[in-house]
């Protein structure tokens, strides 16, 4: 082709290429995204948007479609939630009372619903009505005697082994990704990484119904942690109804915090703890706008859970205690076989945990129990006093009074139940079904804390003329409430594990609607916090993060230490040189052996290869797909095709192929360091920014590169370096 | 599967906004007094199936174990709480429930002993080995059909199904080898 027709073609492939080409600007699985890049596309979005408002009525609404489409999402999340959650809570009440009997009434009643109207309860059985029938009464016909309690037993055993299994293998053949609590990948998700199927619908249908079969089976798991995955679902489903979420992944991001702060809403009905804990624990990049959408989604969420819940309102009582559990990984010799992990953990937990009545109860009364102080109304073990004073006056005052008998039976068994929860929440936590920590890890301070509580309650009643007692207990009058024990240290236990801090407050608070214990609940939650740190500065869900090896760059962490860009950049002395691309010298084919012979990411791009003075960054995967959409849709095409990234194609001899211009997808404005730059400011870049990769330069020429697996390295690295220096002293 | 998000959408949105206007059943509401001992009297818990103004003390406790003038402290020391709940939604949850589970176990039973036995039969076995392989992500380009290829429309419906769900297979596939075989989520 001659000069002039070159020409002419370049201004017709000019016209031709303005158009974006399909997938270019997506991500690839398990890679991170560029917030940056999200975030221009997401203006130039409102900017087009804006400019045609004025044109037409047409546009103007769809220009208001936009602007709202983001309260929409939210408020189809929130309600989304609250259905899910509503259901979960429904179908885990009725299974997990399918393992004691059978309500002959009406099949689809637990235990308390059945004996909902009868007036056979009593004072001190509240449980017993004859439309309930234990499986030893079906099976065997008769109710008391050692027979039926081995009947009783061995079907306990039976029910909560199946579900187990059923659990663990509908995970493994549909969707193994619902394994776990979730919290760690969202938080990673978060934070820019990309994780296909994570938050698909298949997840989330399984996680919801294995969800309900693992809380059934008796295991030591909470559902906190898995509502949280599935609001999160829910929200990534709806954003794909709008093109403004579905093609934008921060913007997409927004709505997945939104979603997790409805999550927890839901888990433990207290709106405002979600948006804290979304805050603190679950998001990476916490816009104020989000904030409004966050709390409007968990209120959403909470209010259809709350009208939906034919149980009524469940509210916690809670107590103080000081308590910290260290969390150590478990062994994973069994983790080559999940399914029997799972079967021998609910074995062992079905086995030991029907005896004591403490641990076969659904975990969330048992906390209840706990918390509940022992009032007149209450005729439960825990509450079997001796009273002292005769007739009228025992019950009014509720004065610290000795222990019954009943209340030493009570500690025993709870302190059994402690040894017992501690163990198997240790094991339960890292099998293959939905499994949140947050309610074990309350049961376990809240046990602590009300076994502390009662024995301090003694020892007021039997030294009351102690100095710290005098002071502060009046002779008849109530001081020392075990149930605030047990809240306190439900709320310490979690706080520990998690080290959580305002969130943890805010949802105990709103759990039990005591104003007056925030500040009890706060000292505990800092002592516990402080504690924690003192052995470790990782919560669970960091170290979780940090033993999978996620690439989250955590934004709590300080960076102290002074090494340069120059140290961390790749390539290193020992590496082969940069791989880098100049601007219109290469061929088809010489692209396509760069990209096949190595596994980078991105290529910069150069003048040439005299001087390397750096033109932008291009990124793998949009090259690859420009390439072949260029072949298949452009004739002319081969592999001797020159490829370049300037504005005007090169001046190519007259026989030779047509080019193929690849500008569209250069990226124009890398961001650059100089290698002086010390290293705190190129992470702080990297945390603030959200980048993946920054080019090194050195006198405006390019050195290397520095993408955020090397920062992870290099922190690692360092940290390394400076823990065995410290042990060394 | 897109065009399912709709309707199982607003499906929820319903379930979430309509339960709690389910027809309010006489037996779902309920007013509860627990009276603690008095005297030589044990505790006692007594229920009625009573509206909101006639929760009390008075309308529910009957018989009334003491007379004249102590029925006043009796009745102060208890304490009355109304109740409702809605059984129509518990139905309806526990069965919508217990149905998609067997809808699951199901289609389980089917994808792990059925098909493979009946593909064996129809294919055989050379056939079985080839569909097991995973398409190869190591090549660059691969991906790159992936992503183009998506646009293309198959006029068959029955393919569409049998694309999706191969599709659907080879995501499940990796996962498990994800999750189950290397211990962590990411590579």
């Amino acid at each position: 082709m001659s000069n002039g027709g070159g020409a002419s073609s370049s201004t017709h492939l000019l016209d031709f290429l303005e158009e974006p080409i399909p997938g270019v600007g997506t991500y690839d699985d398990f890679h991170t995204i560029d917030w940056v890049r999200e975030k221009c596309k997401d203006r130039e979005r409102h900017r087009k948007i804006n400019s045609k408002k004025k044109e037409s009525a047409w546009e103007f609404t769809k220009s208001l479609y936009d602007a709202w489409s983001g309260w929409l999402v939210v408020t189809l999340t929130g309600l989304a939630s609250g259905a899910l959650a509503g259901l979960i809570d429904i179908a885990a009440d009725w299974m997990n009372d399918i393992k004691e009997g059978v309500c002959l009434s009406a099949m689809w009643f637990n235990h308390e619903q059945c004996c909902w109207t009868s007036n056979e309860t009593t004072f001190a059985e509240r449980d017993k009505c004859p439309q309930w029938k234990s499986w030893a009464e079906l099976i065997l016909g008769q109710a008391e005697g050692p027979g039926s309690y081995i009947m009783n037993y061995f079907m306990y055993i039976y029910w909560a082994l199946s579900f187990a299994f059923l659990a663990v293998c509908l995970v493994k053949v549909f969707a193994p990704y619902a394994c776990g609590s979730g919290i760690p990948e969202i938080k990673t998700i978060l934070s820019g990484f990309i994780i296909r199927g994570y938050l698909g619908k298949w997840t989330l249908m399984i996680k919801t119904i294995t969800l309900v079969l693992a809380v059934a089976s008796g295991l030591s798991l909470g559902k906190e942690g898995p509502l949280v995955h599935v609001a999160c679902c829910c929200g990534n489903i709806f954003s794909y109804l709008f093109p403004k979420y579905s093609k934008n992944e921060a913007k997409k991001r927004e709505v997945l915090s939104a979603a997790s702060a409805a999550g927890v809403s839901v888990a433990f009905g207290a709106p405002i703890g979600g948006v804290l804990f979304s805050l603190e624990e679950v998001s990476y990049y916490f816009p104020l706008k989000t904030l409004w959408r966050s709390f409007f989604a968990a209120l959403v969420a909470a209010f259809v859970l709350r009208s939906i819940n034919p149980f009524g309102n469940s509210r916690l009582v809670l107590f103080y205690v000081e308590y910290h559990t260290p969390w150590r990984r478990k062994s994973t010799r069994f983790g080559k076989y999940p399914v029997l992990e799972v079967i021998l953990v609910a074995a062992i937990t079905a086995v030991v945990a029907f005896p004591n009545p403490y641990t076969r109860q659904n975990t969330s009364e048992l906390i209840k129990e706990l918390f509940t102080d022992c009032g007149p109304l209450e005729s439960s073990q825990l509450c079997q006093y001796r009273s002292q004073m005769n007739g009228s006056r025992a019950f009014t005052d509720n004065p610290n009074r000795p222990a019954g008998p009943g209340v030493y039976a009570a500690m025993w068994q709870l302190c059994l139940a402690l040894i017992f929860k501690i163990i198997m929440t240790i094991f339960t936590f890292g099998l293959k079904v939905p499994s949140g920590l947050f309610i074990p890890s309350m049961a376990i301070g809240a046990i602590a804390g009300r076994i502390v509580g009662i024995a301090v309650e003694q020892l007021a009643y039997y030294h009351h003329d102690w100095f710290l007692f005098k002071e502060w207990c009046e002779v008849g009058v109530d001081c020392i409430t075990p149930g605030l024990y047990a809240m306190v240290g439900a709320a310490a236990c979690l706080g520990g594990v998690t080290r959580m801090t305002v969130s943890l407050v805010v949802i105990v608070f709103e759990l039990t609607g005591g104003l007056e214990y925030i500040v009890p609940l706060m000292a505990a939650v800092m002592t516990s916090k402080w504690v924690g740190d003192a052995f470790g500065r990782e919560g669970i869900y960091e170290a979780h993060i940090r033993l999978n090896g996620y690439p989250f760059l955590d934004a709590k962490e300080e960076f102290t230490h002074t090494t340069l860009a120059r140290e961390v950049m790749r390539p290193r002395r020992s590496d082969p040189p940069l791989a880098v691309l100049t601007q219109d010298d290469l061929t088809v084919e010489e692209l396509q052996a760069i990209i096949n012979e190595t596994s980078y990411n991105g290529f910069p791009v150069i003048v040439s290869k005299e001087s390397q003075r750096l033109v932008g960054f291009a990124l793998r995967r949009d090259i690859t797909i420009a390439i072949e959409n260029a072949r298949r849709k452009q004739e002319g095409i081969v592999l001797n095709s020159r490829v370049y990234f300037t504005q005007h194609a090169p001046t190519l001899p007259a026989d030779s192929p047509r080019p193929l211009k690849l500008r569209s997808i250069l990226d124009m404005s890398p961001f650059t360091v100089t290698d002086h730059t010390p290293m705190e400011i190129v992470v702080d870049i990297f945390r603030k920014l959200g980048l993946r990769q920054c080019l090194v330069t050195h006198n405006g020429i390019l050195l290397g590169i520095i993408t955020k697996k090397n920062i992870l390295e290099h922190l690692e690295e360092v940290k390394q370096q400076v823990e065995p220096l410290i042990e060394g002293h | 599967m897109k065009f399912l998000i709709l309707p199982v959408a607003s499906f929820l949105v319903c379930f979430g906004l309509l339960a709690p206007v389910t027809a309010k059943n006489s037996e779902d509401i309920r007013c509860k007094c627990i009276c603690p001992p008095y005297r030589d009297i044990e505790g006692q818990i007594y229920k009625q199936n009573v509206s909101l103004k006639d929760c009390n003390c008075l309308h529910v406790v009957e018989p009334m174990p003491v007379d004249g003038k102590d029925v006043e402290a009796y009745c102060l020391r208890c304490e009355c709480k109304y109740e409702e709940r809605s059984s129509g939604t518990i139905k309806f949850t526990i069965i919508m429930y217990l149905s998609i589970l067997g809808l699951l176990l199901l289609y389980m039973v089917y994808l792990t002993l059925l098909e493979p036995m009946l593909k064996r039969r129809l294919f055989g076995h050379s056939q079985l080995i080839q569909s097991e392989d995973d398409v190869g992500d190591q090549q660059p380009f691969a991906n790159a059909h992936n992503v183009l290829s998506r646009s293309h429309s198959r006029p068959n419906m029955l393919n569409k199904v049998e694309h999706a769900q191969q599709r659907w297979r080879r995501q499940v596939q990796e996962q498990r080898k994800s999750v189950f075989d290397r211990h962590v989520v990411l590579s």
